[in-house]
């Protein structure tokens, strides 16, 4: 291997870790108010939407695929919750999981059965999900006030709060699958050499259909979160651009858009990183519009980096 | 002779499912609601559908050739408020500014995609952002809205008529028409065809897969900023918040007018016609009333699902 | 014969990452010669013509061209959703006085061009609705209308129908009359001494023989193309002792009339337990489509396959793996390893449901497994969890075979097993075969080196154009007998196969 490669290599595996650790030096460095409580737990909340849908599209991402209508799932997600939770919170978090499974597995049905291409099959949900989201909620943002439910956003359990608990308990839950089960290791194999796993037995199908299945609930329990962190049930505005943001950060997180490799460290740390940089950006008084033009140069130098070589 | 037979059915049902459709809606608004068939709603219609057309004709070289151009929304609302902030330096300022920014960005994609080989979805999402971003500079961070003089030549370009008939009507009809002549009767139209019917082969007869590309990106960077300054001398000022989603329109157009997400294949009239659809099946969730006006993009999303799997299954 | 050479090349070289493709080799095309290039896999073919062609530049050597080089490729490249006419004009349509693509007289053009190619369908039609062998025809015609001075065909009849065959070679009876030279490359020993004048055999990057190809017999012909060597009497030792220890037993693997269209026309193989029965034959003779049709990766139109006398499902991988068949893939690279992953997981990929409880892997019972087979098979790493993309290609192999045996399989395929290995691993993995072999695996062996067969199996199938062209056994596995069923005239074809 020549030394340029053996570094673009180095970059892929550890950039994102290195970029971390120097935006956090730079912060408490240069930053005031940056290491308090308060600012980690706004960050950290603000983020934990972000990292449970990053997740699911990691796995996606490493079966060679991609999911374009995470945004939507999580818009449809949202629209359910104000219908059911006369029932109860966890009626309505039920169900609102169970659409977000049941939108999944279409996509999944399409790319292995019918074998349309991930981002055409997830194109026509993200077409038509956040509009169905906005048909049902009758185009209305709707406050929300179940106190269990509006919990879910507020309360702390040891000390985090709860939507970061949950994308914590998730991210772990993801890497166990992805390490330590059959179904993890058969996504990886399908997304590394799909012919060479045809020929060695393995259910492609299924594996296929499993993790887009699974990436839809993830999806859904991210727009179970948002929406309860903002006490209202959003579905014109929440989670746009989300496919995005969580794209990015998987790709940042060294996970080839080639696919054969999840890393899910990778990935949250991808999180962390872009919710640093907006932070970063923000408290130093740049606006908006100059922190989304930063994010664009991120990503492209991110996929551009991870680029297999041949 | 199967495959014949199924390429002869996927042709018609290609070619002309969305012209069916579109007549059948038609004649089914006419029949319920007088109102549709009065001039003055078709000339709205035609109005309405005008800025997307532009667009779409872009987006149907791009997803020719295999790509995807997820940035035009952007451009589109970037070309609206560079016009308005063009329009000081007269009608050239107005016209110009948005054509050569947003051709610029599209050929920064085009280059990227072509050079580098990243996924054009991603590089188009990322110029999405960045679109998006610049805007917001320009108009510090949306809080500055900058207008039109009313009376001025560029405002004409927006608002004039003939027939009465909007000049963006005609506008885009002409475009159409070039449109139509680059793709299907020119080399360049003919290598936008080779590029994405089977990239590899087309290197091996000698086409410029590169340039092709790199032309398709920039010229549908350069349509949507003439979308966005049409739309900005129409409304008489560069409204910063229109064009979100307006990439999913585009591209649900250009697949339900039959044009194959795959690439390879596909036809400016199909566009056209799905431009036609799409506004007309609007026009007529408004005249309904009761209606969600975001049932729209829930009939997009069902229509590009048929099509999608129609071709998917038909080519076996 | 026209003496005027119009493309001309000496000593060239050329290496890839260290390794010489092609190796001081001299090619002289004269003007009006057919001329055949030929050689086994790797022989140096494709860099030779890409070299001729300019897509690589030699790295030593001189070449000189004196006119314009059109190439078809084995497969079709072109477009198959623009119109037959579309591809056969790209980049240098007729023209309006405007400009524009004139394409009434496009079609009316290829129409009329592609009527002297046999082709009637209608022009207008996209390309993919002809057949391959029509496709190809286009694809021809292209290379041709471009006022070529030199047509390079690379194995240009391996998917077409006999009939077509015909019309091609109609085809290139015109193009040589018109004073056309054309480099042809096929392993079809009957197409090549019905067209050529001439002959260039390749091996192993240099050039074994260059001269014209009436005056060489079909059986020497053949014996350049696969190399010389001494190792006849050898195999024919160990072979006699084979075949006395499997004669009584049941077969295990029995296949019978395996066709798919149009590379396999009714092939039959048994394997009893413990033997090796070699798959002989030149490239493109159906060695890989009769493994690969007896596990079910490619559709066959019709044929059964027995595994200890039950059916096994056709067109369906898992359950013939269940049934207890394993195939070592060809292409190590596309078909085998998943290079992102650790050595261990690219053992145990086949094997992964066993290993696990409730969907959970258990790393004990991997790495008892893992260890075994690096033990045994000599797998170098560093670790089982090295990547296994980081191996040499010897070791990806057995790497792979590793994969197989884990899967406890009855019948072993192994396609191709020591292609691309060094020297000293292709050793151990022939030793290895003959172990597994020992212990009672019945085993298919396909190779293209005749050495590694006939040292290797028991009993030799050989197979030609997707026949079984004759059976090999005990005495009759010597290099010549396998010669002279691969390069037999059609007429011996019949007397062979009436014999058996």
């Amino acid at each position: 291997m020549t030394l340029t490669a053996t570094r673009t290599r180095w970059l892929q595996d550890n950039g994102v870790h290195v970029a971390v650790a120097a935006l956090l030096l730079f912060n408490v460095l240069f930053t005031a108010n940056f290491l308090t409580a308060g600012n980690f737990r706004t960050q950290l909340v603000q983020a934990a939407p972000v990292l449970v849908v990053a997740l699911g599209m990691a796995l996606v991402i490493g079966t060679e695929g991609v999911d374009l209508s995470v945004g939507a799932v999580m818009a449809l997600a949202a629209a359910l919750i104000p219908l059911y939770l006369g029932y109860g919170p966890v009626p309505a978090v039920l169900i609102a999981l169970a659409v977000g499974l049941a939108a999944g597995g279409f996509n999944g049905f399409l790319v292995a059965r019918v074998g349309i291409q991930p981002i055409v099959a997830t194109l026509a949900l993200l077409v038509a999900g956040r509009g169905l989201a906005l048909v049902i909620a009758n185009g209305q943002l709707v406050q929300l006030h179940d106190p269990a439910f509006l919990a879910l956003g507020t309360d702390d359990v040891f000390g985090l709060p709860i939507s970061v608990l949950v994308a914590v308990v998730l991210a772990v839950l993801v890497a166990g699958l992805v390490n330590r089960t059959t179904f993890g290791r058969q996504l990886v194999a399908v997304g590394g050499n799909r012919r060479a796993a045809h020929l060695a037995g393995l259910p492609v199908s299924r594996v296929l259909v499993g993790v887009y299945a699974i990436t839809g609930v993830l999806a859904a329990v991210a727009g179970v979160l948002a929406t309860s962190r903002l006490a209202a049930s959003d579905p014109a505005d929440i989670g746009l651009l989300m496919e995005l943001s969580a794209i990015t950060a998987v790709v940042v997180g060294g996970t080839p858009l080639t696919g054969g490799k999840v890393r899910v460290l990778g990935t949250v740390m991808g999180v962390v990183l872009m919710q640093l940089v907006r932070a970063t950006l923000i408290k130093h008084d740049l606006p908006d519009s100059i922190a989304q033009m930063i994010q664009a140069a991120i990503i492209v130098a991110a996929v551009y980096v991870a680029r297999e070589r041949r | 002779m199967t495959t014949t037979l199924a390429s002869a059915r996927t042709k018609v049902l290609q070619r002309q499912g969305a012209a069916v459709a579109l007549v059948l809606m038609v004649v089914v608004a006419w029949l319920v609601f007088p109102r549709f068939g009065s001039l003055d709603n078709v000339r709205d219609l035609a109005l309405q559908g005008s800025f997307l057309a532009v667009i779409a004709i872009g987006m149907t070289f791009v997803i020719i050739t295999g790509g995807i151009d997820l940035s035009v929304g952007s451009l589109y609302a970037l070309g609206g408020v560079l016009a308005a902030y063009g329009s000081q330096w007269g009608f050239f300022g107005a016209l110009l500014l948005p054509l050569l920014v947003c051709g610029l960005i599209g050929v920064v994609n085009g280059l990227l995609i072509a050079r580098t080989s990243m996924a054009p979805f991603i590089v188009t999402l990322a110029s999405l952002l960045f679109a998006r971003g610049l805007l917001l500079v320009i108009t510090d961070e949306g809080a500055t809205t900058y207008r039109i003089a009313p009376d001025s030549a560029f405002v004409e370009l927006g608002r004039g008529t003939v027939f009465g008939f909007g000049h963006p009507v005609f506008i885009a009809l002409v475009l159409a028409a070039l449109g139509g002549l680059l793709l299907n009767r020119t080399n360049f139209g003919q290598n936008v065809f080779a590029t994405g019917g089977a990239e590899s082969s087309a290197i091996l007869m000698g086409v410029p897969v590169a340039r092709t590309k790199v032309l398709v990106y920039t010229m549908s960077g350069v349509l949507s900023g003439l979308a966005g300054a049409l739309t900005a001398a129409y409304l008489q000022s560069g409204v910063t918040v229109i064009g979100v989603g307006t990439e999913l329109d585009a591209i649900s157009v250009v697949v339900i007018g039959g044009t194959l997400l795959t690439g390879g294949a596909g036809t400016v009239l199909g566009t056209m016609i799905g431009v036609g659809l799409r506004t007309v099946i609007q026009n007529v969730i408004n005249q309904i009333g009761t209606l969600d006006s975001n049932f729209q993009s829930v009939v997009s999303g069902v229509f590009l699902l048929i099509v999608v799997v129609l071709q998917r299954t038909l080519r076996r | 014969m026209p003496t005027e050479p119009v493309i001309e090349v000496a000593g060239v070289t050329k290496a890839f990452a260290g390794v010489k493709a092609l190796d001081g080799v001299d090619f002289t095309l004269h003007r009006g010669s057919i001329h055949a290039l030929v050689g086994e896999n790797g022989a140096g073919k494709s860099t030779l013509i890409k070299v001729l062609t300019g897509i690589h530049q030699p790295d030593g050597g001189e070449v000189r061209r004196a006119g314009r080089i059109s190439t078809i490729y084995q497969e079709v490249n072109l477009i198959p959703l623009m119109s037959v006419a579309s591809n056969l004009f790209l980049g240098r349509e007729p023209r309006t006085r405007l400009g524009l693509i004139d394409r009434a007289k496009a079609i009316a053009d290829a129409q009329r061009i592609l009527s002297g190619y046999g082709i009637t369908a209608d022009v207008a039609q996209p390309l993919g609705s002809l057949s391959v062998g029509e496709q190809q025809m286009v694809a021809l015609a292209r290379a041709v209308e471009a006022d070529a001075d030199v047509v390079i065909m690379d194995e240009p009849t391996s998917s077409l129908e006999p009939r077509e065959v015909e019309t091609l070679f109609a085809v290139v009876e015109r193009l040589h009359e018109r004073g056309i030279a054309i480099v042809y490359v096929s392993h079809r020993m009957d197409e090549l001494y019905r067209l050529c004048d001439t002959v260039t055999v390749l091996r192993d990057g240099r050039k074994v023989h260059s001269g014209p190809l009436a005056d060489l017999p079909r059986i020497e012909l053949v014996s350049l193309m696969l190399g010389r060597s001494v190792s006849d009497i050898r195999a024919g030792g160990t072979t006699a002792f084979g075949e006395d220890h499997h004669a009584g037993k049941e077969p295990v693997l029995e296949a019978s009339d395996l066709t798919s269209r149009p590379r396999l026309n009714g092939v039959n193989v048994t394997i009893r337990p413990g033997e090796v029965v070699g798959l002989a034959g030149l490239l493109g003779s159906g060695r890989t489509e009769t493994a690969k049709a007896i596990i079910g990766a490619i559709p066959t139109q019709h044929g059964t396959v027995l595994v200890g006398g039950k059916p096994v499902p056709r067109g369906n991988v898992k359950a013939a793996m269940r049934a207890g068949i394993s195939m070592l893939a060809e292409d190590r690279k596309a078909e085998g390893i998943i290079p992102h992953l650790s050595v261990r997981e690219n053992i145990v990929l086949a094997a992964l449901p066993g290993l696990s409880r409730f969907g959970l892997v258990s790393r004990a019972k991997q790495d008892r497994i893992v260890d075994l087979f690096i033990t045994r098979l000599r797998i170098k790493v560093s670790s089982p969890e090295q990547r296994v993309a980081e191996l040499s290609g010897g070791n990806q192999q057995k790497v792979l075979l590793a994969r197989w045996l884990c899967a406890e399989p009855r019948v072993l395929l192994l396609d191709e097993p020591t292609r691309g290995i060094d020297v000293g691993a292709k050793a151990e993995v022939q030793a290895l075969i003959d172990e597994l072999a020992k212990e009672g695996l019945a085993v298919l062996l396909i190779s293209s080196e005749l050495d590694e067969l006939l040292d290797g199996a028991d009993r030799l199938v050989v197979l030609r154009d997707g026949h079984v062209a004759g059976e090999l056994t005990g005495g009759e596995l010597t290099r010549e007998h396998v010669l002279a069923a691969i390069a037999a005239e059609p007429a011996e074809v019949t007397d062979d196969a009436d014999r058996h």
